[in-house]
């Protein structure tokens, strides 16, 4: 009998794998046009000649995504199910650690459904197929993300006050709109500018300010379960970075009348995105009990020396660094200050706690920043501090002007200029629109008609917009802040206010042996 | 254009998977910069990076498929190439 001498079939490399597996998958429709199909693919004026240009770098297959997002998955499960029989939230360094998770885990976690959404809608837009799988999985991805931070939210939520009510927050609580709107921003902008504004402007240029410092620092500060859950998104993030970068390219390739309307959206995302981030500086400087770097260090590694190598590489194609980029730099020293002190100020009325910072705080404040710390602020916590002494801890319980395109209270200063606030105004159809800075003034101006349809939290609730139904704002005895919490679904005194006498400081001292026992039930 | 060096870097997860791959990031790239920060490393470069697959079954003496990098990846910068012998991470192609 004759002995076949068949060879096993060669295994497929990476490229062919990919072209087979991901570009063969496509089609190309016969019973309705393209422009049917892709209605929004045209408007924003950007030209695309030929979409099978698109890279891929990574060649990701679906079957890979699959299976490298599985083993993902179980890693982190692992994790989270030991940290939570283990009793993990009692190894973090400090109660005033969760602070800083409360405002990550209730402002992120929408905003990453927000992602979810707008790449869903991406990957039905773009005609390629090399574009639209990468949208597909990205989509997928940050489903992903808000699963394993709503985990997260669930075993911290047993045990600290202010996380059991964030989706409903969400839409409401005057700090959340800041994320909230960023996304809805995003979301119904064109395709192509959606692509720059969360792939390129926010996850490469941005995310690593979020997530090397934030992440790093929750590992330091003895936070398991988000040091896991941060790692693991960050692992589908450094993909989506490396498409963020790809994309832009491809785009600026194919045309060169595309390359003025990406730099303005360049300039418009990475505004947004720096003033997004301001919660990020404070959360790096004032809300870590044990510190790993400032904002000011880095915004120095993240965006002037990894971003400027990005603009170096980006320069031949006629692209600049985005405009007030030097602002950012200028501000450097204030931002993270002048951020918390806008939290310390309403402190009444936010899911979280705040606090004055304690001499050790303010000895490394002082060291980090030489220039401005003791001159400007320092003085500022102390006088916090005295009143605090003598029971009288200073609320604002007014209501702030909020920039009309960031949704930021007006808190940040001149940039030339430390001891005036930046203000900026523009009239509009007889109306008078307010912002906090030239970067937020431009955004507005380039497209009233959607800045002008802003839900500003402030704004609201002059409006009477922000009580229950059937609440009357003109009944005798009627109690604004009261009202407002029913609203917020807030609860006064233990949700709010300063870390200081807190039920979340009581239980922590309570559960570390740091003081009587009785000390909780008291609170 | 900003007048910085242009630096590519990659940031790992610590762990016992990325030992190796730092390992061989350290012996295939001699101008690499090597900052171990609390869970995490990250390693600069000048313009450009390597990841080999064969330096890290050097080390390992595994057999090691170069797309499971992605798992305890947490961050890169730079254009990204891969095929099935390497990735390389650079500016100015």
């Amino acid at each position: 009998m004759e002995k076949t001498t068949a060879t096993p079939p060669k295994k497929l490399g990476l490229k062919e794998k990919y072209a087979l597996m991901t570009r063969g998958l496509g089609w190309e429709p016969t019973y309705r046009g393209a422009d049917e199909l892709y209605d929004q693919i045209k408007f924003e004026g950007i030209k695309i000649h030929d979409w099978s240009k698109w890279e891929d770098p990574f060649r990701l297959t679906m079957e890979s995504y699959w299976k490298y997002q599985a083993e993902k998955e179980r890693k982190l499960y692992a994790i989270i199910d030991a940290f939570e029989q283990n009793n993990g939230h009692l190894n973090v360094s400090d109660g005033r650690y969760v602070n800083t998770l409360k405002l990550f885990l209730t402002g992120i976690t929408p905003a990453e459904y927000g992602a979810h959404r707008l790449f869903a809608m991406l990957g039905r837009q773009f005609p390629g197929v090399g574009a639209a799988i990468a949208c597909q999985m990205q989509a997928i991805d940050e489903l992903r993300h808000v699963q394993t931070q709503v985990h997260t939210i669930s075993q911290y939520n047993k045990f600290f006050s202010g996380m059991s009510e964030w989706r409903h927050m969400t839409d409401r609580v005057w700090y959340m709109s800041v994320p909230k709107s960023f996304f809805e921003d995003a979301m119904t902008a064109g395709p192509f500018e959606q692509m720059i504004a969360i792939s390129f402007s926010l996850e490469y240029l941005l995310t690593n300010l979020v997530f090397m410092p934030f992440m790093s620092a929750a590992a330091y500060n003895g936070d398991m379960a988000t040091v896991t859950f941060g790692f693991s998104s960050q692992s589908d993030e450094a993909r989506h970075m490396t498409l963020g970068l790809e994309c832009i390219k491809f785009v600026l390739e194919q045309d060169p009348a595309n390359v003025p309307i990406v730099q303005r959206y360049l300039d418009k995302w990475f505004w947004r995105g720096y003033r997004l981030l301001s919660l990020v500086s404070m959360m790096l400087d004032y809300m870590l009990p044990k510190k790993v770097m400032s904002w000011k260090e880095a915004w120095e590694i993240y965006f002037v020396q990894n971003g400027g190598s990005l603009f170096n590489d980006l320069s031949r194609y006629g692209i600049r660094m985005p405009k007030y980029w030097e602002q950012t730099v200028a501000s450097a020293d204030r931002l993270s200050h002048e951020t918390w002190n806008t939290f310390y100020n309403f402190a009444g009325a936010a899911a979280f706690h705040s606090w004055a910072p304690s001499d050790e705080d303010m000895a490394w404040l002082s060291e980090k920043y030489p220039d401005t710390f003791d001159q400007h602020y320092r003085p500022r916590f102390e006088w916090y501090r005295e009143q605090e002494a003598q029971g009288k801890r200073f609320y604002n319980n007014s209501l702030p002007m909020l920039c009309q395109t960031c949704q930021i209270p007006l808190n940040a200063s001149e940039p030339d200029d430390p001891t005036k606030t930046a203000y900026r105004e523009v009239e509009h159809e007889g109306n008078k629109y307010h912002f906090c800075s030239d970067g937020c003034r431009d955004i507005f101006c380039h497209e009233p008609e959607k800045y002008v349809q802003a839900w500003l939290p402030a704004n609201q609730v002059l409006q009477g917009n922000c009580f229950e139904p059937g609440v009357d704002p003109e009944a005798p005895g009627f109690d604004a802040a009261a009202e407002l919490f029913k609203y917020y679904r807030l609860t006064p005194g233990q949700d709010n206010g300063d870390y200081r006498g807190s039920k979340d400081e009581a239980n922590w001292l309570k559960w570390k042996g740091l003081a009587p026992a009785d000390a909780a039930e008291a609170a | 254009m900003s007048n910085v060096q242009s630096t590519v870097f990659v940031a790992l997860q610590t762990n016992d998977e990325t030992r190796p791959i730092v390992e061989a990031i350290e012996r295939d790239n001699p101008r690499a910069t090597v900052t171990r920060m609390p869970a995490m490393v990250k390693i600069d470069a000048p313009n450009r990076l390597v990841v080999r697959r064969e330096t890290v079954e050097d080390i390992t003496g595994m057999e090691w498929d170069l797309q499971a990098f992605q798992i305890n990846l947490i961050s890169l910068s730079g254009n990204v190439e891969e095929n099935d012998e390497e990735l390389v991470l650079h500016w100015n192609r």
